[in-house]
């Protein structure tokens, strides 16, 4: 017995003695690096050596705090920011649904970017660039190529297509209060067919038998057939860089992704993602250059491949997987975010009192 | 109690209280304080009591039929592996402790290969009665939030009434058979009975797990069912409605206190102390016919609910299916090593890519610490409950209630408090092993409980009158005594620290990522590689569970075969 609990006793000290934390500092540096805190959403990833050189060029440490999804994220800053506790000096990950609830609780200092000038003005939400707009991606339906050639269906060409009964029962959505591309997805419902008619289409979508799940890994990963999971929808509310994500992560070298998009006018829902310096940060200046960073053609060529969404910077590359696995939509849906901040709760209630209660 | 006992009992309770006056109470109340705030206030604007009404209903209701079916199937299962020898029974216990730890998204994977609508299960039954349409609809019913729980929470019911059951003293149901009672008056009258303190602390376990249930009713029983745990997040996280969020809390909490009090309350029958064994008692092979039916019943029931869909989760980590598509480009099915093989590969250099062997050492260093502190707080908690009458049922429910905080709730709370001290500098490394910690607790000291209660005085006493001291008395007595009980707290903490419950996945864990931190990284991408190596992921994640279980187990007393 004692030989046991002595080798219990060594096994839990080396563990102990495991979790010191490793400071990774170079001691020879001459100044000591400030520490930059950004909070972001947990799909955040970013080319290591990128950062590090970023690091190096300005001799300061990045320290990035995952906060959950987006909405979590964003909660967790303006709860802290409540109580003058703010964590971080960059917030990076804001989304176009989320704007309005940043812009009310005045969390950010404004900063115009010099780069903003490059920038499309339908990415530029915000006038007063208290956030500036990173990258962009466009929640679209993705289909199962095959299914549909097997079952010789053509596909569905507008979202008044998907209330055919022909297409009972073959799309899958996320409930918009718990998902991200579930809310972005009735958003764009709603800028199609506007604030008196959406709930209409819904009502017969109810009817032709939709799926609602809680997330999107549920969606994607059981219900839908396209995926790895070869649930029984052959539609689902996911991404439109989803396909060329298929074609990039596919088990085999495959020459086309067994996905697609629907990107018909009205179907898609644009997300725009933004960063801001955070109102109380320590660090104006390097959240300056960390925000100038991310416009930087070096960060933006990055983000497709590390997160797959796409750059608002038009002079950055997209690499090849992109240009052939994903569509980009035409005309993607959009609403004022003046109009989403005031009615966001209140079509949330409206679309849970319609499709879940019964 | 005389003087003496009553600083003594102070004193056990002072550190495991301070414990989770500073990293439970604390949180707790200051979120609270916060939340209810002026400045939040505008929440109550559109507040109906239906808010709270509905989602408490479902939850209980949910929670006693979860929590039924669950000791249905735990109390034979523990009653099986604490009385019958058969082959693979050691194979088979371990296998049932793997489900508790696997991340929700996996576990929904993992029965929608065996019961969605294109799993063998459907497929067979189509086949079988020429159906067209899948018969059987999974996902998205009451039936997968039933059977996941049962799935999740049966290994609690196996252990900790295992754990009483094997020490049993067995010669007193043959006393009762002697003296003219039948077999099943015996079973009832004498073994159940005794069995109560451990049963009954089983079923708060259990309970308590399905009433603070969040990703099994999100993820598998779809949007149309919210438990408070599930509105509470909805309500904090989506639409920020932190008030209500807040009042759903303490109802929450509030109820786990309620049941906490009324298990705590129910007579334990005290039969004296000669219940216990002091060694387990023998392992026999079925003999009588009904004892054969009986074990391969259960047998079957075990690998049918619990092994196959961890099987199906394994073997599809070594297997692609791509070759079905008429319309794809040719590719090959069959076995393959891709996805492990990649998990070592960062192909983008991202910066958040997690090397699997670090992965692996992350958790278990947060597993280890997570048992040290559970199990040592656990100790003095379980020893302090037993020696303080009066004081330990006010505070023994207190120890429960960190089972009920909705893990946003404390988590949030946590930020509020030490998100800028200088403890943790913002990274809270320190922290996420004292959430899990916090979790196990209750656990632990409700294993502990019943089996300290156990413990002949007489021995004690015999100890005492032979000149030992109070530790000697302890490691001489009790700790022999004690030993089984603590194996099963440890495995308790381990497994509580690698499935990550509780509030730690509030604490951004990006210094140190664990093996589902890596999980969730792969499956919430598209593409058949993510989708592979989340199941790769998940497997290592089982394997390290049953290492580690299995060194757990190893550690013995000799002469005592444990488990």
């Amino acid at each position: 017995m004692k030989s046991k609990l002595f080798l219990l006793t060594i096994l839990l000290t080396l563990l102990l003695s495991a979790c010191v934390p490793k400071v990774i500092e170079d001691p020879h540096s001459s100044s000591e690096p400030r520490v930059l805190h950004v909070l972001t959403h947990d799909s955040f990833d970013i080319t290591a050596e990128l950062l590090a050189k970023f690091e190096a060029e300005n001799n300061v440490k990045v320290m990035i705090i995952k906060g959950g999804d987006t909405g979590s994220a964003l909660n967790r800053l303006i709860l802290t920011s409540s109580i003058g506790a703010v964590e971080a000096d960059v917030f990076y990950g804001l989304d176009n649904t989320f704007l309005s609830r940043a812009l009310e609780n005045d969390i950010f200092e404004p900063y115009n970017a010099p780069a903003l000038t490059y920038i499309d003005d339908s990415f530029k939400l915000d006038p007063t660039n208290a956030v500036v707009p990173i990258d962009y991606g466009d929640v679209c339906i993705n289909y199962d190529k095959a299914w549909f050639a097997d079952k010789a269906l053509a596909l569905p060409n507008s979202l008044e297509d998907l209330t055919d009964p022909a297409y009972k029962n073959l799309l899958v959505v996320e409930n918009p209060s718990t998902s991200s591309p579930g809310m972005a997805f009735m958003m764009a419902t709603i800028a199609h067919f506007g604030e008196e008619f959406w709930l209409d289409w819904w009502n017969a979508m109810k009817n032709n038998e939709l799926v609602i799940v809680s997330d999107w890994e549920t969606a994607y990963y059981t219900q839908f057939s396209g995926s790895s999971g070869k649930g029984p929808q052959p539609m689902v509310v996911s991404y439109a860089s989803s396909p060329a994500a298929e074609l990039i992560y596919s088990e085999h070298v495959i020459e086309e992704s067994p996905t697609a998009s629907i990107v018909a006018d009205g179907t898609c829902w644009r997300q725009v993602e933004f960063a801001g310096i955070v109102k109380g940060n320590k660090e104006r200046v390097l959240a300056e250059k960390f925000i100038d960073f991310l416009l930087s053609k070096d960060f933006q060529e990055d983000v497709p491949m590390q997160m797959f969404v796409f750059p608002v910077l038009p002079e950055a590359v997209l690499p090849e997987a992109f240009e052939k696995g994903s569509q980009i939509p035409e005309k993607p849906a959009g609403l004022p975010p003046s109009k989403i901040a005031e009615m966001r709760d209140i079509w949330v209630e409206q679309w849970v009192e319609l499709m879940l209660a019964n | 109690m005389t003087k003496k006992t009553v600083w003594q009992s102070i004193a056990l309770w002072l550190i495991p209280l301070t414990f989770l006056l500073i990293f439970f109470y604390q949180p707790l109340l200051a979120i609270f304080k916060l939340v209810f705030s002026e400045r939040f206030s505008d929440g109550w604007q559109f507040f109906k009591w239906s808010q709270v009404s509905r989602p408490l209903f479902f939850t209980l209701y949910q929670a006693v039929l979860s929590t039924a079916l669950t000791l249905a199937v735990g109390l034979p299962a523990a009653y099986l592996f604490a009385r019958f020898q058969f082959a693979g029974r050691k194979i088979l216990r371990t296998l049932t402790t793997l489900p508790f730890i696997l991340p929700t998204v996996v576990v929904a994977t993992a029965f929608n290969t065996l019961l969605g609508s294109r799993g063998w299960l459907n497929l067979g039954l189509m086949a079988l009665f020429k159906l067209d349409t899948p018969p059987i609809q999974f996902v998205n019913s009451l039936g997968a939030i039933l059977l996941a729980h049962v799935f999740y929470n049966s290994s609690i019911v196996i252990r900790m009434v295992g754990s009483g059951l094997s020490r049993l003293n067995q010669n007193l149901p043959l006393a009762a058979q002697s003296l003219g009672a039948s077999p099943a008056k015996a079973f009832k009258e004498v073994t159940f009975a005794l069995l109560m303190p451990s049963v009954l602390s089983a079923t708060l376990m259990v309970f308590l797990f399905n009433f603070s249930s969040f990703g099994v009713v999100l993820m598998l029983g779809g949007p149309q069912f919210a438990t408070l745990e599930v509105e509470i997040f909805t309500q904090a996280m989506s639409r920020f409605n932190l008030p209500v969020a807040g009042l759903l809390s303490i109802i929450q909490l509030g109820f786990t206190l309620l049941v906490s009090v009324l298990i705590n309350r129910v007579n334990i029958p005290r039969y004296g102390k000669s219940a216990l064994a002091a060694e387990s008692a023998g392992l026999r092979k079925p003999k009588k016919r009904i004892e054969k039916i009986f074990v391969a019943i259960m047998v079957l029931i075990l690998l049918l609910f619990m092994v196959t869909p961890i099987l199906s989760l394994l073997t599809r980590s070594f297997f692609s299916f791509e070759a079905d598509r008429a319309a794809k480009v040719e590719t090959q099915a069959g076995f393959t090593l891709r996805y492990y093989r990649e998990l070592f590969e960062n192909r983008e250099k991202s910066l958040f890519y997690v090397p699997p062997i670090m992965a692996v050492r992350n958790s278990m260093i947060y597993a280890g610490i997570t048992m040290i502190i559970a199990t040592l707080l656990g100790l003095l908690a379980a020893y302090a409950m037993q020696s303080s009458g009066r004081l330990s049922e006010v505070l023994e429910p207190l120890f429960m209630l960190p089972l009920g905080a909705s893990s946003v709730t404390l988590g949030l709370g946590f930020l509020i408090v030490f998100g800028s001290s200088l403890l943790t500098q913002g990274r809270f490394q320190v922290l996420i092993p004292i959430a899990h910690a916090l979790v196990a607790l209750p656990l632990v000291t409700r294993t502990l409980v019943p089996a300290l209660r156990g413990i002949p005085e007489t021995l004690r006493l015999a100890a005492k009158n032979l000149g030992a001291g109070p530790f000697r008395v302890f490691r001489e007595v009790d700790l022999p005594l004690l030993f089984r009980p603590i194996a099963v707290c440890l495995l308790f903490a381990f497994t509580v620290s690698l499935g990550e419950f509780g509030a730690s996945s509030f604490l951004s864990n990006v210094a140190m990522p664990t093996i589902p931190v890596a999980i969730y990284r792969y499956i919430s991408q598209p593409g058949a590689l993510n989708y592979g190596q989340a199941l790769a992921m998940s497997s290592l994640l089982m394997v390290v569970c049953v290492a580690g279980s299995l060194i757990i187990e190893r550690l013995k007393l000799p002469g005592e075969e444990l488990f």
